[in-house]
This record gives C-alpha cells, sequence and structure tokens, in this order.
C-alpha cells in the first residue's frame, strides 16, 4: 500500500521519518502515524493471530474499539495499534491470542 | 487525586467540545478527555461540505467546523484539554479513571461533581464468511486512515451500505486515489443523499441494490470478494453470484453507541433500533437516570453532528443546573432556544427513525413498567 501524496483538499502533518522494527525488520514511519497506519503503508495488513483458530487479524475500527489490532509492543502485549503512535526504534511484534502480561524470564 | 473539577467532559467531538464551551459561559470549572492526540472527534476525518441546515454551518467542511470548536475549547480559560487520554472507569464514588499515553503514560483518578459522557460511536460488523480477515475495515476505518493519517487504505474497494456514510466515504477514497469497484445496497433503494450518490455515479461507481456480500476471500488477508443479488426477502439469489477482485472490504452498515462507560455509571441502558441500538436512557434535556451524569451526541443516539453540538448545549445546561449555577430563567431561555434549533434540524424525511426512537425512549420505562405487570409472577 502507500501514502497519499497529493490530495485535493488535505495536507498531512506526517511528523519525522524514524525507522522502527516490525518482526526485527526495519520498517519506515512517521511519529504522527499510529503503528497500524504506518505497518499498512508498509504492506502490513496481518497484525496477530487469534487465539483459538489462529485467523490472521487486521484492524477493524481504527479508533481504539474492537481490539482487534493488539500487537506486542517493546514487549508489551495488547496494545491498541490504531491508537499507539509510531516511536524511533520501538519493537513490534504480532501477537497471538491473549499473550501473557506477565514478563517470564528470557522474553524481550 | 488531582484538582476537583466541577465538570468532566468525556470525548471531543462535537458534542463534548460544544458541551464544554457551553458549560464555559456559567463559569463551570471542566475537563475534556479524548483518547486522540487531536480534538474534533468524527469532525476531523470529514472532507465534504456538510449537509443539513444548521445555521451558517451548511456549506462547510466538517474539518473546518472541527477546527473552528476546537480552537475556542482550547483557548478557553475554564476548560482543561486532556489529549491521548482514555477514560477507562466510572466508579461508584464518582472517581472517573484516566489513562493518559502521552507525553508520558499514566493513570490519573479525578472526582468530577457532574460528567458528560459524548464518547460517539463505532462501527457495525456484518456477518458473512472471511469477515475477520485483514482488508475487512468498518468505515470509519477507512476514513481514519485515508483522512487522518494520509495512507491509502487498499487500492480496489468493495463499499457495502450506501447510506450518507457509504457514499460519502466512497467520494473521499476515489479522491484519495483508491478505486471503489462497486456499492452493494441490500435494500431496493439507495439509503444517502441523491446528490452524494449522484456524485459517486459521475465517477463510473455503480451502485447496486438489492445486492450484498456472500463471501471475503483470502487466507491471510481480502483478495476478493462475492457478492449477489438478493430477492425481496433478502435471500441471496443462486446463478447471481459475481467475484469481484478487491484488497478492501468497507463495512458501512451503520454505527452503534459506545455505552461502556455509562453502563458502568449505574445509566439504564434502553434498546431503541432506531437510535443505533442500545442507547442510555436520557429524557431531552440530555439527563440520564443518574443525577449528575448526562449524554450527549452519537451516544444518546446515531445522528449527527449538527444535532450532536446542540444536544451537547443542552447536556452542558444540565449540568449547569445541577451545579446550581444558574437561575431558572437564565436556563429556560437557552434551552427553549436549543430546542427549537433542534426541532428545525430534524424537519427532514431523514430524521422521521430519530424522531420515532426518541419517542419509544421517552416511554421505555412506562412500557418497562407496564411488561414487568404482565410477567406473571
Ligand atoms: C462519513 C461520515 C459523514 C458524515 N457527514 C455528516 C454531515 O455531513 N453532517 C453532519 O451533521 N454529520 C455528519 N456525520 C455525522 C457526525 O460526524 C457525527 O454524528 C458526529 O461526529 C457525532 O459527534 P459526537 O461528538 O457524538 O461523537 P464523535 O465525533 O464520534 O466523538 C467522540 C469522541 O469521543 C472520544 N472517546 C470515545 N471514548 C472515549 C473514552 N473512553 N475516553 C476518551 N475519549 C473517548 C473519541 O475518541 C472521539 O474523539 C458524518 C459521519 C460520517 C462517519
Ligand atoms: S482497530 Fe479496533 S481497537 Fe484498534
Amino acid at each position: 500500500m502507500k501514502r497519499i501524496e497529493d490530495h485535493p483538499v488535505l495536507d498531512f502533518d506526517r511528523g519525522e521519518k524514524v525507522v522502527f522494527y516490525f518482526e526485527g525488520r526495519p520498517i519506515e514511519g512517521y511519529t504522527n502515524e499510529t503503528i497500524a497506519a504506518a505497518l499498512h503503508a508498509a504492506g502490513i495488513k496481518v497484525l496477530g493471530y487469534s487465539a483459538r483458530k489462529h485467523r490472521p487479524r487486521g484492524f477493524f475500527c481504527a479508533i481504539g474499539k474492537c481490539s482487534s489490532c493488539l500487537m506486542v509492543v517493546d514487549g508489551r502485549p495488547n496494545v491498541r495499534t490504531c491508537m499507539e503512535f509510531v516511536r524511533p526504534g520501538i519493537h513490534v511484534r504480532r501477537q497471538h491470542g491473549l499473550e501473557s502480561i506477565v514478563q517470564e524470564e528470557g522474553d524481550e | 487525586m488531582s484538582e476537583r473539577y466541577e465538570l468532566a467532559v468525556v470525548g471531543g467531538g462535537p458534542a463534548g467540545l460544544s458541551a464544554a464551551l457551553m458549560a464555559s459561559k456559567f463559569g463551570v470549572k471542566t475537563v475534556l478527555v479524548d483518547e486522540n492526540r487531536k480534538l474534533g472527534g468524527q469532525l476531523v476525518k470529514q472532507t465534504h461540505k456538510f449537509f443539513g441546515s444548521y445555521e451558517h454551518m451548511a456549506g462547510v467542511r466538517g474539518i473546518a467546523i472541527g477546527r473552528k470548536l476546537s480552537e475556542e475549547v482550547m483557548n478557553d480559560p475554564n476548560i482543561t484539554v486532556m489529549l491521548s487520554t482514555t477514560a477507562i472507569g466510572y466508579y461508584e464514588d464518582g472517581t472517573l479513571a484516566l489513562h493518559q499515553r502521552e507525553p508520558e503514560e499514566k493513570l490519573i483518578d479525578i472526582k468530577p461533581q457532574t460528567v458528560i459522557f459524548a464518547t460517539g460511536a463505532r462501527e457495525n460488523m456484518l456477518a458473512f464468511p472471511g469477515n475477520d480477515l485483514p482488508g475487512v475495515y468498518g468505515a470509519g476505518a477507512v476514513q481514519t486512515l485515508m483522512n487522518v493519517y494520509g495512507v491509502l487504505p487498499g487500492e480496489r474497494v468493495l463499499m457495502i451500505g450506501s447510506g450518507n456514510i457509504g457514499l460519502i466515504v466512497t467520494y473521499q477514497l476515489l479522491q484519495a486515489g483508491s478505486r471503489v469497484e462497486a456499492i452493494v445496497e441490500i435494500l431496493p433503494r439507495i439509503g444517502g443523499y441523491i446528490v452524494h450518490a449522484s456524485k459517486v455515479r459521475r465517477y463510473g461507481v455503480p451502485i447496486l441494490t438489492r445486492h450484498t456480500i456472500i463471501e471475503a476471500i483470502g487466507d491471510e488477508k481480502v483478495e476478493g470478494a462475492v457478492i449477489a443479488q438478493v430477492d425481496e426477502r433478502f435471500r441471496p439469489i443462486p446463478g447471481t453470484e459475481r467475484e469481484l477482485d478487491v484488497d478492501v472490504i468497507c463495512l458501512a452498515v451503520g454505527l452503534a453507541p459506545i455505552i461502556n462507560l455509562t453502563w458502568q455509571a449505574g445509566v439504564e441502558i434502553a434498546y431503541i433500533p432506531e437510535l443505533g441500538g442500545h442507547v442510555p436512557w436520557h429524557d431531552e434535556d440530555m439527563r440520564t437516570n443518574v443525577p449528575n451524569v448526562f449524554v450527549a451526541g452519537d451516544l444518546a443516539g446515531i445522528e449527527e453532528a449538527t444535532t450532536a453540538m446542540i444536544e451537547g448545549e443542552l447536556a452542558a445546561l444540565s449540568a449547569v443546573e445541577f451545579l446550581g449555577k444558574a437561575s431558572p430563567s437564565e436556563l429556560a431561555a437557552k434551552r427553549e432556544d436549543a430546542h427549537s434549533r433542534l426541532e428545525d434540524l430534524r424537519l427532514t424525511v431523514f430524521s422521521e427513525k430519530v424522531k420515532a426512537g426518541i419517542e419509544k425512549l421517552k416511554n421505555w420505562r412506562a412500557d418497562l413498567t407496564e411488561r414487568a405487570g404482565k410477567t406473571p409472577s
């Protein structure tokens, strides 16, 4: 997918261009984008997998109301990536079901 | 625990913003919280010129209305604005729990004397195989992605629903550079305004009435969709199935109020389909059954920004009354004015449904009592 460069009505203030990591891989994003939006722009739509049937999950509401976009950000699960903004250097990975919020030894 | 606010407004869309501004006219010390980095709610996504007859606001773009209200609120000495802050709970002792994400993450408790909930609405889902695949997005999500973050939601889109939201978001997708392969509508006629329908038709987007989506195709994400014609009982007609090559399926099949916090606050929840399903019970001055809790906007019933703003004013007047900040005559004049503007806005045929819903809500408690009386004991 791509970012909209030329819009008849809107100008976008994307903020600063930074690098963050998705599943260990560097991704370019902007500080005024949510993690989900930046990943979408990079062509990444699958943000996690459901708990029981391991179905792929993307965002649905993009306003923080449906929990479809939960990912693990810097080791912390259940982050609504449609509300959380990109920060330089953060590590984001797909969440598998409901991951434990209790940190175990050896977790990222 | 921080300072004691007289009023907390939860939600900074048109309803919450105008509530805070009205309360400020009476010197009410207010805190306004919103989850987003910017105020405006849905208005920040509305690039089209507004419909409706709202005094001078008709013909103005939604984003411009949002900007104007936000500026007024930001510059108002009576209003403290907390952005990137989610209200996560409202407890029996009157504590409103807030989760602030920026500039640094923290939990904050406040104990406001009154609360106006103006949390808006969320998108409805639709049942069909594959509806959970990435690429099936609510119309609000599509708008957020393209109009707030400037990211194209997809190359080729199938729009489900021909109400105003479906039509407007289709047009916005075209402006952003996507193709919209079709709009499908299960009813025999288009739901939204003809002006909006004509606009998208001029761009060559077919509006298929009496059609529905059968399934989303794809393993990891949407790679296509099957649509079909339906009979008069809305059953798909075998043999009419058609496959469309799309990467996004956009659902514009209605909104539902975000009632969680009002429910937790002890507000009675009524089921009124005409208002969007479960809605917090309220009277015409936006009071609920909890004396210091008020509601406004899409939360109180799915309608429009124009009406949401007036409901915000009414909710503020009721809070002002509760706080004892104004004389009854002063309130009466302002209320009368607000009610007459609401009435004017609700003169169109599109308001019939909302008006029927409000009527039902008025009788909701009487109906409950009557039904309870009829249950065998
Ligand atoms: C495509 C489209 C076109 C439209 N066109 C028009 C039009 O032409 N004319 C018109 O009058 N109306 C139009 N509307 C309708 C209008 O946008 C809505 O009716 C209006 O925005 C409702 O206002 P609100 O303040 O109730 O809710 P919203 O605008 O949804 O605002 C609610 C706010 O509350 C915040 N919030 C929710 N929960 C919490 C929480 N727990 N903590 C903190 N904050 C929270 C949200 O982040 C949001 O900012 C349109 C809507 C859409 C989707
Ligand atoms: S997409 Fe719904 S909560 Fe993030």
